[in-house]
């Protein structure tokens, strides 16, 4: 599987994207990430080796901690989730466009 | 220059922002008369709203109904809170995927921009985890549009 496949892979988990918005504030270890989400240390684990091998985190070194990151293509998949919500609602609004140049003025008020 | 912003603010909060050259008055009709509603409100091409139910007064439901016309749906339910013809609308709403989302807290208002209008809607989430998930479907969304045009079907 490419990076790309991998990464879209990684982000279609609810847990996954919760822990990328996570990390979006600040690194933290999977003691720190598994508290919120009320799963075992083994289950974060699990996701967490799932969204390194995807590129999207990384980790540092710190005495015998490894708190986890976002790497830089993590960043750029978060910007990219509002690049698309932001194309699907642009295309809503064009269409607004073409219906709000039909509505006849003389008709203002009127509902349905 | 784009005609939309898009931002997130804080925690929990979205921010919309769009023009029009049609009037306030124009822009909440097509927001909340379900005929007009019909025609714009669809996502990735391909999908039809079926199902329009939008009763613009307070306490009055919403029910959206989304279909690819080949089997695939899902729907969307909330209430108004307050409504003020024709600059602002209140309400919250949740999607239903078939498991109800959070509720989605939803400002609309629509403000003279010389001839047009300019749109801001503010949406509240409940919390950070609750947004990036909703930030998410709506990527998922869009990626479908984007897999209807590799196919060819538009």
């Amino acid at each position: 599987m490419n990076t790309l496949d991998a990464a879209f892979s990684a982000l279609a988990d609810p847990t996954r994207r919760a822990i990328l918005a996570r990390l979006a504030k600040g690194e933290a270890t999977v003691n720190e990430l598994a508290e919120p989400f009320e799963m075992t240390q083994p289950a974060i684990s699990q996701h967490l080796k799932v969204l390194e091998e995807a590129r999207l985190i990384d980790r540092r070194v710190e005495g015998t901690k490894r708190p986890r990151r976002l790497a830089k293509a993590g960043v750029e998949a978060m910007d990219q989730w509002l690049a698309m919500l932001r194309k699907a609602l642009e295309k809503n609004y064009d269409r607004l466009d073409e219906v709000l140049a039909g509505i006849d003025p003389h008709k203002k008020g009127e509902k349905r | 220059m784009s005609k939309m912003t898009l931002k997130i603010e804080g925690d929990t909060h979205v921010i919309v922002t769009r023009r029009f050259a049609a009037p306030p008055e124009a822009v909440y009709r097509a927001h909340t008369d379900p005929k007009l509603i019909q025609k714009w409100m669809l996502g990735p091409e391909g999908w039809t709203m079926p199902v329009c139910i939008n009763d613009a007064k307070p306490g009055g439901k919403i029910r959206y109904e989304w279909s690819n016309g080949k089997g695939r749906g899902f729907h969307l339910t909330g209430e108004f809170l307050d409504l003020e013809p024709y600059s602002r609308i209140v309400h919250v709403e949740r999607m239903h995927l078939p498991d109800p989302t959070p509720d989605n807290h939803v400002e609309t208002r629509f403000d003279e921009d010389g001839t047009g209008t300019l749109m801001t809607v503010r949406m509240t989430l409940p919390d950070a985890k609750t947004r990036a998930a909703m930030l998410a479907t709506g990527m998922e969304r869009g990626m479908e549009a984007s897999y209807a045009r590799l196919e060819g079907m538009i």
